[in-house]
């Protein structure tokens, strides 16, 4: 047992921070710090910086870009990027389909998207959810059917992040309706600018547009686009859902964003007991938090995520969603400005509060629902 | 960065598992030896000094060990696992490093050194009724006269107070401040009581009682008494850690066997999801209390202080939680004084209590929470 990190880890950790928050512009790491919409733009430059110092991948296999590092070394290379406020890789590309193309992808596929994946200059949506299929993604309706060189795509997908801005979609299709539903699935890969494939807005509470609705029409799909195995995307979809649980709930930024209220709401801070207590409360949730990703990070082994990295998404999606609710309190009144422009008096933080609040309700339903999470906890651990 | 024991670490955990916790592996066991005085088995502690784990923090040339916090964190947790009674976290890690810290060397090899060979029992008297946990004494105080100094006033409770061979006692010095005395045990008025997990506690009252200065008369050793306390929250962190994992691990054994319906209790989500949130809860504790211990080892008093506190704080919600919940998914049977599992929560309410609750450190750490930016537990 040793609390201090090695001298190589330490200077790991230091090059890390020094690389944050000196390369990635100040005015993107302004915005994330203080919790405003990036540009695609601004996404796609931030990822370019860590792809060409080879930071935006770090966990793919080394022939792809990957580095070969400790799960310490990812995991301070991931916190480190939090704290300096610089855009996580974006996780449909860099946590979703990068290693599942790595490890079931024809050579071929590997060629054409892995190295513009890395880049984001592809940018994936995710084709999972349809109206009908949400926890039990399994019963998904969406079908593909054979037609000579290509699968034709019919069916709706929903709750697509960002679908506004993909190039691709990686697209779980029913393939056999005639089977145990698990078995008749496969994962095909769609350029969206095929015809029949429609993208329209879903707004969401926070007054934003951040979801979609996927909408194909007899979308013709080569059948090299096919991932995998035919019928074989349960198996991907597992592989890929377990890569999504990890690092899907951002310590790092939970702390960044507590931190930076407590210096904004200072004064309200100093004289009410009661906020103290809670923000006491929630650094010392955050901390154990914390601590229990470096165990489990330097307990993985072999890339397999640990079991206990449900209690990661659980737990920290819980405290995501307890920092934003803290912030609206300490915003007070000022919280109900959040339509207010920039010649508003009230302070940018405190008006953009209560819709962030309202966005990170998603934290516990999206990446396997705290539920599902609970679910595979008991089971998969507590053996109930 | 690293959370796993070394080979002698385990080797010791084994040996420890070996005997503590193979004495307890029924709970009868434990029940006979809470149902008389002294409230834990003699026999026992003397195999315990004999295995060198009375001895385990105190210097060599005291008659100990020298061992480190992830050792003595380990006897705890093996301690907590089987609820043992067995006094090692109040008698040696508590008055024992009250001694080591403040006493003289001839002090240290004396006491320690009976501590250690397990011929001696030592007992903290410090709190006082009342008044909240603190690291002061005000309603016992000191008087010298010629030479001599004696004590007067009440401590109340006094864990294994009437037991004890020697009093650890702490009282206000007539210059301001606290000093810290010896007191031989039957020199004291005392009258013993079991508490509700069935360790035991003592008020001792004490009347113009002769009494040893512990290291240099008269000095006020406020500060060491203050960090004594903490590694011993540590230390009480590590054994309400063991015993919350046996106490979900009953209650997930339960849920498995148990039949209503026609069906295991496992069937019921409503259960095996709140089966989950204990999950979580020991996980988290889990992870704060190896940080803790390993923070003692690092050895600075106020980061100290504070890892003291975050893990009691930690300690106290897992702990409650865990409880609270193994008792109701038990059902009845988790209300009875036979069955193991209402122990283990009236044990974690004790260690809860020992030293400060939650919210008395939530209260600490709230006072500063303006003073640091985000916490970096590798800084
Ligand atoms: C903002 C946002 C972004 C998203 N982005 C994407 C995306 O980019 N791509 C994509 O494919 N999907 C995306 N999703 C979809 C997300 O994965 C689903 O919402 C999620 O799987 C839950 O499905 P559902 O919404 O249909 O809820 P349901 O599955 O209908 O669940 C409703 C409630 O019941 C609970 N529940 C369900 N089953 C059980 C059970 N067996 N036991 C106990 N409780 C249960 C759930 O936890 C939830 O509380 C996004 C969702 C949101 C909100």
């Amino acid at each position: 047992m040793q609390l201090e990190l090695s001298e190589e880890d330490e200077a790991f950790r230091a090059q890390m921070r020094e690389f944050f928050t000196t390369q990635v512009p100040e005015e993107i790491r302004t915005a994330v710090i203080e919790g405003r919409e990036l540009t695609k733009e601004q996404m796609v430059r931030s990822a370019q910086i860590l792809n060409d110092a080879g930071l935006a991948v770090p966990h793919w296999p080394e022939e792809h870009g990957g580095r070969g590092w400790s799960d310490l070394e990812r995991h301070l290379w991931f916190e480190e990027m939090q704290a300096a406020g610089v855009p996580a890789p974006l996780a449909f590309n860099a946590s979703m389909i990068g290693p599942v193309l790595a490890h079931f992808g024809t050579e071929e596929q590997k060629r054409e998207f892995l190295p513009r994946t890395a880049s984001l200059e592809i940018w994936w949506s995710q084709g999972f959810s349809e109206p009908d299929a949400g926890s039990d993604l399994a019963s998904l309706r969406t079908s593909a059917v054979r037609d000579g060189d290509d699968w034709v795509v019919n069916g709706q997908k929903t709750w697509t992040t960002l679908g506004q801005h993909g190039d691709w979609i990686f697209t779980l299709v029913r393939t056999d309706p005639e089977v145990k539903k698990q078995a008749g699935i496969s994962m095909l890969l769609i350029d969206m600018t095929s015809p029949g494939v429609e993208v329209r807005p879903i707004q969401l509470i926070d007054g934003g547009h951040e979801v979609n609705e996927v909408w194909f029409t007899d979308v013709r799909v080569p059948a090299r686009n096919l991932v995998g195995e035919l019928n074989g995307g349960w198996t991907i979809a597992k592989f890929l859902l377990g890569n999504e649980r990890v690092g899907v709930a951002p310590v790092g930024a939970t702390k960044r964003t507590l931190a930076h209220a407590k210096e904004l709401a200072a004064d309200v801070v100093a004289e009410d007991p009661l906020l103290r207590a809670r923000i006491a409360e929630l650094e010392n949730e955050l901390l154990a938090l914390e601590l229990t990703a470096l165990r489990v990070a330097a307990h993985s082994t072999g890339g397999e995520p640990h079991p206990a990295s449900s209690v990661l998404k659980l737990k920290g999606s819980e405290l995501q969603q307890a920092v934003s609710e803290l912030v609206v309190d300490l915003a007070g009144p000022g919280s109900l400005a959040s339509g207010a422009g920039d010649d508003s008096d009230l302070e940018g933080w405190a008006r953009r509060a209560t819709p962030v609040y309202l966005n990170l309700r998603k934290a516990s339903i999206y990446g396997g629902s705290n539920e599902v999470q609970r679910q595979i906890i008991s089971r998969t651990i507590l053996g109930l | 960065m690293d959370f796993t024991y070394d080979d002698e670490q385990v080797a010791l955990r084994d040996a420890v598992r070996g005997l503590v916790g193979r004495t307890y592996a029924d709970f009868e066991t434990r029940r006979r030896a809470v149902a008389e005085d002294p409230g834990f088995d003699e026999k026992l502690w003397t195999r315990m000094a004999e295995m060198g784990l009375l001895g385990l923090p105190f210097a060599e040339e005291d008659g100990g060990v020298g061992a480190g916090p992830v050792e003595i964190g380990i006897v705890c947790r093996e301690i907590g696992r089987v609820v043992a009674p067995e006094p090692f976290l109040t008698s040696v890690v508590l008055a024992g490093g009250l001694v080591s810290a403040c006493g003289t060397p001839e002090q240290r090899q004396e006491v320690l050194g009976a501590l250690s060979a397990g011929e001696s029992v030592l007992a903290f008297a410090h709190d006082e009724p009342g008044r909240r946990w603190g690291p002061t004494a005000e309603a016992v105080t000191a008087t010298e006269g010629g030479g001599s100094w004696s004590l007067t006033g009440v401590k109340e409770p006094v864990p294994h107070g009437a037991r004890a061979d020697v009093l650890v006692v702490s009282a206000a010095l007539p210059g301001g401040g606290t000093g810290l005395f010896l007191v031989a045990g039957d020199d004291a008025d005392r009258s013993g009581y079991a508490a509700y997990d069935g360790s035991r506690a003592a008020r001792v009252r004490l009347d113009g009682t002769a009494a040893t200065p512990l290291g240099h008369p008269g000095q006020d050793v406020t500060s060491s008494i203050a960090t004594v306390q903490d590694i011993t929250r540590v230390m009480a962190a590590n054994q309400a850690l063991g015993a919350m994992q046996v106490a979900l691990r009953s209650t997930t054994d339960y849920l498995k066997s148990r039949k209503q319906f026609g069906v295991t209790l496992n069937t019921f989500q409503a259960l095996t999801f709140r089966a989950a949130d204990m999950y979580v809860s020991q996980e988290l504790t889990h992870s704060m209390v190896e940080w803790a211990t390993m923070v003692v080892a690092q050895g600075d008093p106020a980061a100290l202080a504070d890892a003291a506190s975050r893990a009691a704080l930690q300690v106290s919600r897992g702990g409650r939680h865990i409880g609270q919940e193994a008792i109701q998914l038990h059902g009845g049977i988790g209300m009875t004084a036979e069955y193991a599992v209402g122990t283990y929560v009236a044990h974690l309410t004790m260690l809860d209590h020992l030293l400060g609750e939650g919210g008395f450190q939530l209260r600490r750490l709230a006072s500063d929470v303006t003073g640091h930016g985000a916490l970096d537990p590798l800084a």
